[in-house]
């Protein structure tokens, strides 16, 4: 059974720190996602948000804020929340709603205005709450996170602080050309050298920022597609929301620990590499036909164990196919060539869709600046806090 | 730091150091085996255990003390709040350890004056006590990680 379905408009609002609602960002992504597939708003019979647990209530239940700003119309509406893959699970909303016959035509929108430094946990005092614990018993804040699996790659895999540095100075290269990256400057491995330690062995630069930004996809049947003149749309063919399997034996933010692997084995496959097995498993194709994959970049050294999650190499392999080249535009399989976290830093329920906007405008050869080119098949991936899973496969 | 002040745990019932020996404290299911830190009273989360699920298989457990470091970073920066930061904010090492026994990986920050330079991925550490931070009552102590021998 074929369980495409079909992108007809992707649309961003530009990433930066601009100090206004996040509402604003979310309705011209939408606006611009609409105008994208040559459709307008009542068409729309289903909107699916991508909740922020910032900016108050509205940011809660953003599905209906944003069917609101648009103009109600009556379209039927769900508001998700799961951290960063808030965005996928949208995703997977409307692609449930598409692929059930419930409706034709679905709009995916995602944003936020993000504070500045440190993500903290919400407010109040909450002792009961991992998150808020985490912070108080050990101050262990994302980055702290981030520099133990970056260290991590350097004992077991040899990795060096002048890998991460090329990660960002890919990166950075990438999205010199993206208008919608938040930085367009180029990086070089001085420039990480030269910027602060934050949590050894991570620097600034090596560390993505916190950014306001909204994306939005208009999403369809693949018949609702061609009946209004798309004949060959970008697809979404797989679609993974998993969850891990127990015992869950690497530590993720923001655990205090891991399950024990005392008396269960751990599973064949760890989490990450479980989140793309599945998309792919859907999907129908594996790492080996990728043209490009969006990964989330929360570090450089964070890019690097993707690789390996997504298939592009084996364990221990990814800083050889990095320093190959393979991994930049021009290369084999380019990686972030949207210029990734690197270049855009997080908007958090944003950040999923946005992947997949990039996906769609290089699938559609239209990523100018940054094309790969050819691009037939690409994977974004993703995690969200406390096991959310979060990859989607396109393909044209 | 006065010798006089009262020492209480910074949280409640996830460590013990009163025998001496410091160990986590969490909980082990009776039907099959697996200890939870933090401790899980909820239900045994081994999806494959033949317990009640209930709760009623999940006892009290002091994990054992030793450990190797899986991996370790430090913080350069004050973190936000809830972390309770002396003024000026002191640098701190986190590391992740994997319990020789209970094969799980724990966080905890290490003593004070162990660094990321003392410190390598496979090394032996045992938990002990520390203070995490101090108000005019009291200091309120943590779990911490040290270097064995």
């Amino acid at each position: 059974m074929n369980r495409d379905i079909a992108v007809l408009g992707a649309g961003m609002h530009p990433w930066g720190k601009w100090g206004r609602n996040f509402v604003e960002y979310g309705l011209a992504a939408a606006r611009a996602a609409l105008a994208d597939a040559g459709l307008s708003w009542p068409d729309v019979q289903y909107v699916a948000g991508a909740d922020t647990i910032r900016n108050g209530y509205p940011g809660f239940i953003a599905g209906a804020t944003f069917a609101q700003a648009l103009g109600w119309s009556g379209a039927r509406v769900s508001s998700s929340y799961a951290a960063c893959a808030s965005g996928a699970q949208a995703i997977g909303n409307a692609r449930a709603q598409i692929l059930a016959g419930l409706c034709d035509v679905a709009l995916v929108v995602g944003a936020d205005a993000a504070p500045k430094g440190f993500f903290k946990p919400v407010g109040g005092d909450r002792p009961d709450d991992p998150d808020w614990l985490r912070f108080r018993l050990l101050g262990a804040t994302n980055p702290i996170y981030f520099a133990l699996y970056a260290r991590r790659r350097m004992a077991i895999h040899g990795a060096t602080l002048d890998d991460f540095a090329a990660v960002k100075v890919k990166n950075a290269r990438h999205g010199l050309a993206n208008p919608n990256a938040r930085y367009r400057k180029k990086v070089t491995a001085e420039d990480v050298a030269a910027s602060a330690v934050v949590a050894d062995p991570l620097r600034l630069l090596d560390i993505c920022a916190t950014s306001d930004g909204g994306a939005a996809l208009v999403l369809s049947s693949v018949e609702f597609a061609r009946a209004h003149g798309v004949a060959d749309p970008v697809r979404i063919s797989g679609l993974s929301t998993a969850t891990p399997t127990f015992p869950k034996t690497v530590l993720d933010l923001p655990d205090f620990a891991t399950d024990s692997a005392m008396t269960v084995p751990p599973p064949d496959l760890a989490f990450r590499p479980a989140i793309a097995a599945a998309a792919y498993e859907e999907a129908g194709i594996g790492p080996e036909d990728l043209s490009l994959a969006e990964v989330y970049d929360l570090s450089t050294a964070l890019e690097l164990d993707w690789y390996e999650d997504i298939g592009l190499c084996e364990e221990g392999g990814a800083e050889a196919l990095l320093r190959s080249g393979a991994t930049a535009l021009g290369g084999r399989v380019p990686v972030n060539p949207s210029g990734g976290l690197a270049s855009f830093g997080e908007a958090i329920p944003a950040q999923a869709i946005a992947q997949v906007c990039e996906l769609t405008w290089q699938l559609r050869g239209r990523a100018e600046g940054r094309q790969v080119e050819g691009a037939r098949a690409g994977i974004a991936v993703n995690q969200g806090l406390f096991g959310h899973g979060s990859a989607v496969v396109t393909v044209r | 730091m006065s010798a006089t002040k009262e020492r209480r745990p910074a949280v409640d019932g996830w460590f013990t150091a009163a025998d001496g020996t410091a160990r986590l404290l969490g909980t082990r299911c009776t039907s099959c085996g697996t200890p939870y830190f933090p401790r899980n009273e909820l239900a045994c989360r081994n999806p494959r255990c033949a317990g009640p699920k209930d709760g009623s298989e999940l006892a009290e457990y002091a994990f054992s003390p030793r450990g190797r470091v899986w991996s370790y970073a430090d913080a350069r920066y004050k973190p936000p709040p809830p972390y309770v930061s002396p003024d000026p904010f002191v640098p701190y090492t986190v590391a992740a350890v994997e319990l020789d026994e209970e094969r799980l990986v724990v966080l905890g920050q290490v003593v004070p004056g162990v660094g990321v330079a003392d410190l390598e991925v496979g090394m032996a550490v045992e938990l002990t006590e520390g203070v995490l931070y101090a108000d005019d009552e009291a200091e309120y102590t943590v779990w911490m990680w040290r270097p064995v021998g």
